[in-house]
């Protein structure tokens, strides 16, 4: 077995129950007061923090800056890549780039379509998918790129950087075995490790679970932080694969405002807590409420 | 099939704004068929065209004709008009008939009145839908049937993304996806195998990578250049 590339890989190997947090680059230069929640309340409480690239197509400072920024700071990253916005030159480069800057993590997504975003215009690039990303992370790693000489020989690289390369899947959809298949061909290609899509259901997620027995990388499933019954209702009828039982939503519609982020960070820490035995970590996505994590672990009865 | 849809109006007449003697040249391929530059339309905005150059007062004189296909040398002589004798022709093809007419006539400005939008199919009786869109290395073998080019909005190849919500498309909620749709005729057919196997990232030399597609029958050409030299 290689060496762990990473502290994050390391904790899994370790069997330890690994805590991931994430980030969100601002719209905009000044990404001071992510950076600061970031030291703050994730920093020694969560193992890495992912930072998102582009999300939801909304256009924003990028992902390595914000992983470099984290690495200054003593935090370890996930990049996250998505495969919307570069073709296979650029993600390949992006991918050396990432590794001399230090970067070990990287998530490889397909990436929420350009019409869900703020740029619907956009020209949408999916030159290669998230099986075709982790090939080309798998295939640095072996010292080629993607192209070939004019023999047909690989191009080879000179200095081959290493990754923990991740994956996701979103285990709580209603027709399933297309997405365990597709997680079968990622992990074929070179995944390493899951971060699922939000689960709010324990019982569909044990289920899941049993389904990727088969699937021998570990899994975080996948939190995100509910804001209010109205964002859990929307995210029912809006988010793919997702769904917020009614005794949540009842139970956010029934906080007051000001206890909101205790009975989130309540229903989070619960979450985890229940599902804590059937995996191998969690990965909490906070939606910029990242002072709530301290309460989260201590209600899922993690120690930092 | 080509499918297109009809200008607007307004832009139509924006682009002819300059010209006095305008032939309206309806096309009997695709864009009869799916009811946008047929003759009926073609005299339809002819029509429309002499009404709006009556009330805003324009010295417009307009045309109209017909031929079976403007994206084929041969029907040429069928024309009743001569292109040339015109300021300008409005065609009513899809965009390889108005490319394909401009290099035949190369002194007569050809415009489109439509915008060329997709290879479709009739799926519902005055309903067309896009099935491919002409990748140069078709894979329908092992998607069932179902091209995941044209019908994926991410043009994915390795199966259904995190988007696919109640078997539509995170893109559009009235749109299937098209993987969903893969998944499960190929499991009616007992080929999920198919499904599971790796497929490398495409290769876009035969898509848009390499400038102008062309098809080039050899032994045609030398057919021709035979009987010509005879
Ligand atoms: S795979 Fe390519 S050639 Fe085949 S139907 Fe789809 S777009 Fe057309
Ligand atoms: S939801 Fe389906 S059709 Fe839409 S992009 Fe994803 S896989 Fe393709």
């Amino acid at each position: 077995m290689t060496l762990p590339v990473s502290r994050f890989q390391e904790a899994l190997e370790a069997g330890e129950f690994v805590v991931t947090g994430e980030i969100g680059p601002p719209k905009g230069t000044n990404v001071e007061p992510v950076i600061h929640e970031a030291e703050t309340y994730l920093k020694g409480n969560v193992v890495a923090v992912n930072v998102t690239d582009i999300q939801t197509a909304v256009m924003r400072t990028g992902s390595m800056v914000g992983c470099k920024l984290l690495l200054d700071r003593g935090i370890e990253p996930v990049f996250q890549m998505v495969t919307r916005d570069r073709n296979r030159l650029a993600l390949q480069s992006d991918l050396l780039s990432a590794h001399i800057l230090g970067i070990r993590n990287v998530l490889a997504l397909t990436g929420d379509h350009v019409a869900m975003g703020d740029h619907p215009q956009a020209k949408p690039v999916y030159d290669v998918d998230s099986v075709g990303l982790l090939q080309a992370i798998t295939g640095l790693e072996a010292g080629t790129d993607m192209g070939a000489d004019m023999k047909g020989n690989p191009n080879e690289l000179d200095g081959v950087p290493t990754f923990f390369k991740g994956c996701c899947v979103t285990p709580c959809t209603e027709v399933v075995e297309p997405q365990i298949i597709k997680l079968e061909k990622k992990v074929e290609a070179g995944a390493q490790f899951v971060q699922t899509q939000a689960v709010y259901d324990p019982a569909t997620f044990e289920t899941f679970m049993k389904n990727i027995d088969h699937v021998k990388i570990p899994v975080l499933v996948g939190i995100v932080v509910l804001k209010s019954a109205g964002m859990a209702k929307y995210m029912n009828r809006g988010v793919p694969g997702v769904q917020v039982p009614d005794a949540i939503i009842q139970r956010m519609a029934d906080a007051p405002k000001e206890d909101r982020k205790k009975v989130s960070a309540e229903i989070a820490g619960e979450l985890v807590r229940e599902m804590k035995p059937m995996c191998q970590g969690a990965h909490l996505m906070t939606l910029g409420w990242d002072d709530v994590v301290p309460d989260i672990l201590e209600h899922a009865e993690i120690k930092p | 099939m080509i499918v297109a849809e009809r200008k607007p109006f307004d832009e139509i007449l924006e682009m002819l704004a300059p010209q006095k003697r305008v032939l309206v040249l309806a096309c009997g391929g695709c864009v009869t068929v799916c009811l946008t530059g047929g003759e009926k339309q073609a005299d339809e905005l002819a029509s429309q065209l002499r009404l709006a150059a009556r009330q805003k007062g324009m010295d417009l004189t307009i045309e109209s004709d017909s031929i079976t296909r403007q994206c084929d040398r041969e029907f040429i002589e069928n024309l009743k008009a001569d292109p040339g004798q015109y300021d300008a022709v409005l065609s009513m093809a899809c965009g390889v008939g108005v490319g394909f007419m401009s290099e035949l006539y190369p002194e007569t400005p050809f415009l489109p009145t439509l915008n060329t939008t997709f290879y479709g199919a009739n799926t519902a009786p005055g309903a067309w839908a896009e099935y491919c869109r002409g990748c140069g290395d078709c894979v329908l073998a092992w998607t069932g049937g179902i091209c995941p080019v044209a019908r994926c909005s991410k043009s994915l190849i390795n199966g259904t993304c995190g988007g696919t919500n109640d078997g539509k498309c995170e893109v559009d909620q009235e749109m299937d996806c098209a993987w969903l749709l893969i998944y499960k005729r190929l499991k009616e057919l007992g080929r999920l195998d198919e499904y599971r196997k790796i497929r490398p990232p495409r290769d876009h030399r035969t898509d848009r990578g390499r400038g102008v597609r062309r098809l080039v029958h050899e032994e045609m050409v030398e057919l021709e250049e035979e009987e010509s030299q005879a």
